[in-house]
């Protein structure tokens, strides 16, 4: 019976053994050096604020894994040996396997800050930093402030949990407002408003120059690029994450940022495959990013090597870009392309929409010339994945995305709709006439 | 893990921690229900109207005040930090003492209402002489125990209603909703059947929302000699109670789903949603939970039939030259009934049923053919095999009184606030069952956008593991789903909507996550 190992127990890992398993009776074994189960590591601060115990974020019940034969290892694999087709799992045994699959994930970013690795200086990527976080900020009384610095997705994750034990939090951004690197400015500038709503303490257009310790090496303060020192009991680095390689780097198997892979998910080395944040395609695909550390890629790719590892090789091709997210209160959602202002692609125009009391907004880009539909985002508003995917795949113009937009709506039932006063904004901007139709079940359901 | 001190929620740190003001908040309610029970160690108030409106609004107003502190200085949004610090709402010391003393009230309730100062053939003493006021202006008489336990059950829902609302104000279906349970707590449970008494005191208390076999009591001999003998207004009700079972309820449960009953009508389900809503997490969602969730259940369906059956069965009489309805045609008529059901459901959704459903159904199917047979081929003064009598009386004392009270609503605090609904609610069982084959609702997963967080999961109160079928990109078509919608509104993703829709697609066992190409899409579903 041939020998399936997963390094890693992240949703990309899990994901390739749970399609393997349906597909096959092949032996699965997963190591992961993090936790004992499978965890959904985007609800890890949900954790920290008392929302969910850590049994919670389980997707699945511990018997799961026996009664699918997949086997969990605890261990930290220190050494790839692809020649005789061994691992080497630190102070424990030797494994052989048939097929190696890597889903390593990522680790925090740290850019040689001096006192970076001070006590009380943390990222916040694994279940091991969501237990550091108990010990450098339980509550006010130990934690009197916390300073984090970069302004991503993570970073404000971990201010609004912060806020949740009410620390007061300080929070530097390097951009001259929060995440203008992805999003349009309208929408930055509204998550500004809405992050100093919450009592955070932004800090655009500052970077770290210096975290300062104490007596006893914790950390007691932070020196800013302005100059400025603000004294603190714990820093949170969350300037991006980077793909968590570096065990692989004697392993004869081809490393850029990431593990190099071709189309098909496979590695330099045959049987040796890689997927999820730590994989870096070697061509791009679409506009995508050569690394994409996402929740959804990480589950398409575990799919499609499931393929490949069953016999049946299948190339990586993810479909329309989508992406979510959740700022403090406001839910954020993506289908297709809509770039910064600044990274905008010179083709790219974009329409933008703003509530003007709620903090509701949506950007929607298309083709200057063709007028053909980009891509959207939206803030406050939940729309319909397989809708948008349609439009997308049928090459929808931005007026059929205005004028039915009532079909893509998915906020709950009696909710506030805004598609009459979108519509009335963009015939005002382009002089056009469209009239929103009403929601029909037929144009909903005629899918594929 | 957590370093967090849970021992007690009233000190501590935030968000477990309450303000100063919400711990005067606390002891105000706490006050209002001090006086009532003062009241039941006989403490002989002057002016007992005075003291029960006192005590009323303190319990009213302290629940006001408390929510006030809670929410009023933050923006709108899912509000649940520490809900698993607070010890009242993560099975702690609170949650314990809470539950015990509930179950405690639950008891002397059903069982010893004298202690509650309930005197027959006399005036009323304690508890139920404080209520005696109220009930006398409501409906001219005096109080009962269960007059004292309505007028608090809905104290209870209004004030938590509040608290609900204030707690939810970002979210439209959620504020909708309360106002709707608030309203029939209050009207139809409280105020119109009081003074329907006042206006014909022949009329059975009759609480028009609550359909059979939630008022299992509804066909009594007694209850329908009085409908009868009150004239057509009477008759009207009778009839009203009969056609909400075969017609009204499977019509509005065919549209919306059973929400329109179990979260926004449902006396019950009012409780659960307003009172018991800190407790909605506690609901267990292991896989063996939903296995024995369903054999109970159904099991008290079948209770509640042949109960029923039975009560009616034993005082019809066998001359049709009396009245149409005789024993005979009465069983055949059931058997009827049933049949008909059966062979609706083998014929057009057999494919939906999974495998151990269809076997409970074949089983129960034929355990009731078989006791109709049996009653026709002993031809004994029984009815099936049992007592009638004995059936009501064990029915109302396992199902109606330990089940759905000392249970159901006791132990909120530690199996959380849906239990009688989900283990025990024959009425929920019985919409349950068409919503899973013959509705238009079902809870929409959104393409590919599930990140696995948990929080549905961890927020349903019906311990329906929702996450399973999000993360799948299956829709959620579940029986026992009340449409509460706590689901949809804690998903930080966006990717669960209750909707009522077309039949067609409603239950996709696919693995469809969109965002992948669709050749792959094709593959993985290849069963």
């Amino acid at each position: 019976m041939e020998n399936i190992v997963i390094i890693g127990n992240g949703v990309a890992g899990v994901t390739a053994a749970r399609h393997i398993r349906k597909n096959s009776n092949k032996r699965i074994i997963i190591i992961s050096a993090e936790t004992d189960h499978f965890f959904s590591r985007t609800a890890l601060m949900y954790v920290y604020m008392g929302h969910m115990k850590f049994d919670h974020i389980k997707p699945y019940e511990d018997w799961f894994w026996e009664k699918n034969r997949i086997e969990l290892l605890r261990g930290y694999v220190s050494k790839v040996d692809h020649q005789k087709k061994e691992l080497q799992i630190e102070d424990a045994r030797i494994l052989k396997y048939d097929k190696l699959i890597l889903a390593t994930g990522s680790k925090p970013n740290k850019f040689g800050w001096p006192g970076q690795d001070l006590h009380g200086v943390q990222g916040l990527y694994s279940k091991q930093d969501l237990d550091l976080l108990e010990i450098n900020a339980p509550n006010r009384e130990v934690c009197k402030r916390a300073v984090i610095v970069g302004g991503g997705l993570i970073g404000i994750e971990l201010a609004e949990m912060l806020r949740s034990r009410d620390i007061p939090v300080t929070f530097l951004v390097r951009e001259n407002s929060f995440w203008d690197i992805v999003l349009p400015d309208g929408e930055s500038k509204m998550l500004n408003e809405h992050i100093l709503e919450h009592h955070i303490d932004l800090r655009l257009e500052t970077n770290l120059t210096e975290i300062l310790a104490d007596e006893s090496g914790r950390v007691k303060a932070v020196i800013t690029d302005k100059g400025e020192t603000i004294e603190c009991q714990m820093v949170g680095l969350t300037p991006g994450v980077s793909p968590n390689v570096s065990f692989l780097n004697d392993s004869g198997i081809e490393l850029g940022r990431g593990i190099k892979v071709n189309r098909f998910l496979e590695t330099n080395i045959k049987d040796i495959y890689a997927i999820g944040d730590c994989a870096e395609q070697n061509e791009p695909i679409g506009n995508r990013r050569p690394i994409e550390a996402v929740w959804y890629t990480g589950r398409m790719m575990g799919e499609t090597v499931a393929q490949t590892i069953c016999g049946n090789r299948t190339k990586y091709k993810p479909g329309h870009w989508f992406n979510s997210a959740k700022f403090l209160d406001i839910e954020y959602q993506t289908y297709g392309w809509v770039f910064s202002t600044n990274g905008r692609k010179e083709y790219e125009e974009h329409f933008h929409w703003r509530n003007s009391t709620e903090k509701i907004c949506l950007t929607i880009a298309f083709h200057k010339e063709t007028r053909k539909f980009l891509g959207i985002n939206t803030f406050g508003i939940r729309l319909r994945h397989e809708i948008f995917d349609k439009w997308l795949n049928e090459g929808r113009d931005v007026m059929h995305v205005i004028k039915y937009l009532k079909d893509a709506n998915f906020d709950p039932e009696f909710y506030a709709a805004y598609e009459n006063e979108i519509a009335d904004k963009f015939n005002l901007e382009y002089g056009s006439d469209i009239k929103p139709e009403k929601k029909n079940w037929k144009r909903i359901f005629a899918i594929g | 893990m957590s370093t967090l001190d849970k021992s007690m929620a009233l000190t501590g740190q935030p968000p477990a921690a309450l303000s100063r003001f919400q711990k005067l908040a606390v002891i105000l309610g706490l006050s209002g229900l001090f006086i009532v029970l003062l009241a039941g160690f006989n403490v002989d108030f002057p002016n007992k109207g005075i003291w029960l409106i006192i005590s009323l609004a303190a319990i009213f107003i302290g629940v006001f005040w408390f929510t006030k502190e809670a929410y009023a200085q933050k923006l709108k949004g899912i509000k649940n930090d520490g809900v698993w610090f607070k010890s009242i709402s993560s099975k702690g010391l609170w949650a314990w003492i809470t539950g015990i003393t509930l179950t405690g009230f639950y008891i002397v309730l059903y069982f010893f209402p004298e202690y509650l100062g309930l005197v027959k053939n006399g005036s009323n003493t304690g508890i139920i002489a404080l209520f005696d006021p109220l009930s006398r202006l409501l409906s001219g008489n005096p109080a009962s125990q269960w007059f004292v336990y309505g007028s608090l059950y809905t104290v209870a829902i209004l004030a938590f209603g509040i608290k609900f609302i204030w707690k939810y104000r970002h979210n439209r279906y959620e504020m909708i909703r309360t106002i709707s349970v608030m309203f029939f707590q209050t009207a139809f449970a409280f105020i119109i059947p009081e003074i329907m008494a006042r206006l014909n005191g022949k009329l059975p208390y009759y609480d028009l929302k609550n359909v059979w076999p939630l008022n299992y009591y509804n066909f009594e001999r007694y209850r329908i000699n009085a409908f009868i003998d009150s004239g057509d207004i009477g008759m009207a009700m009778l009839i009203f109670g009969i056609l909400s079972v075969f017609v009204i309820s499977p019509f509005l449960t065919y549209i919306y789903g059973k929400r329109w009953y179990c979260s926004w009508v449902c006396g019950c389900g009012g409780l659960a949603e307003t009172a018991g809503d800190s407790f909605r997490q506690l609901s267990d969602k292991r896989l063996s939970a939903w296995k024995v969730e369903r054999w109970v259940v159904h099991s008290v369906v079948v209770f509640v039939t042949l109960m029923t059956t039975a009560v009616i069965y034993s005082y019809l009489g066998n001359d049709t030259s009396k009245y149409w309805l005789t024993k005979n045609t009465f069983l055949i008529g059931v058997a009827l009934i049933l049949t008909f059901v059966f062979v609706l459901v083998m014929v057009f959704k057999r494919e939906q049923f999974q495998k151990d459903a269809l076997y409970g159904a074949i089983g129960y199917f034929t355990i009731i053919m078989a006791l109709v047979g049996f009653h026709y081929f002993s031809g004994d003064g029984n009815v099936f095999l049992f007592k009638s009598e004995t059936l009501r009386k064990s029915y109302g004392f396992l199902i109606g009184s330990i089940f759905s009270g000392v249970i159901g609503t006791g132990f909120y605090p530690i199996f959380g606030n849906r239990v009688w609904c989900r283990f025990g609610c024959p009425m929920a069982a019985i919409l349950g069952f068409q919503q899973r084959l013959f509705s238009r609702f079902r809870i929409t997963t959104n393409g590919g956008q599930c990140i696995s967080c948990g929080n549905c999961s961890t927020y349903c109160e019906m311990g329906i593991d929702v996450r399973a079928y999000a993360q799948k990109g299956e829709n959620i078509v579940r029986s026992s789903c009340v449409g509460c919608g706590i689901c949809s509104a804690v998903c930080p993703r966006g990717v669960l909507k209750l909707e009522n829709g077309p039949l067609k697609g409603r239950i996709d066992g696919n693995e469809v996550l969109l965002g992948n190409d669709v050749d792959l899409m094709t593959l993985v579903n290849e069963k």
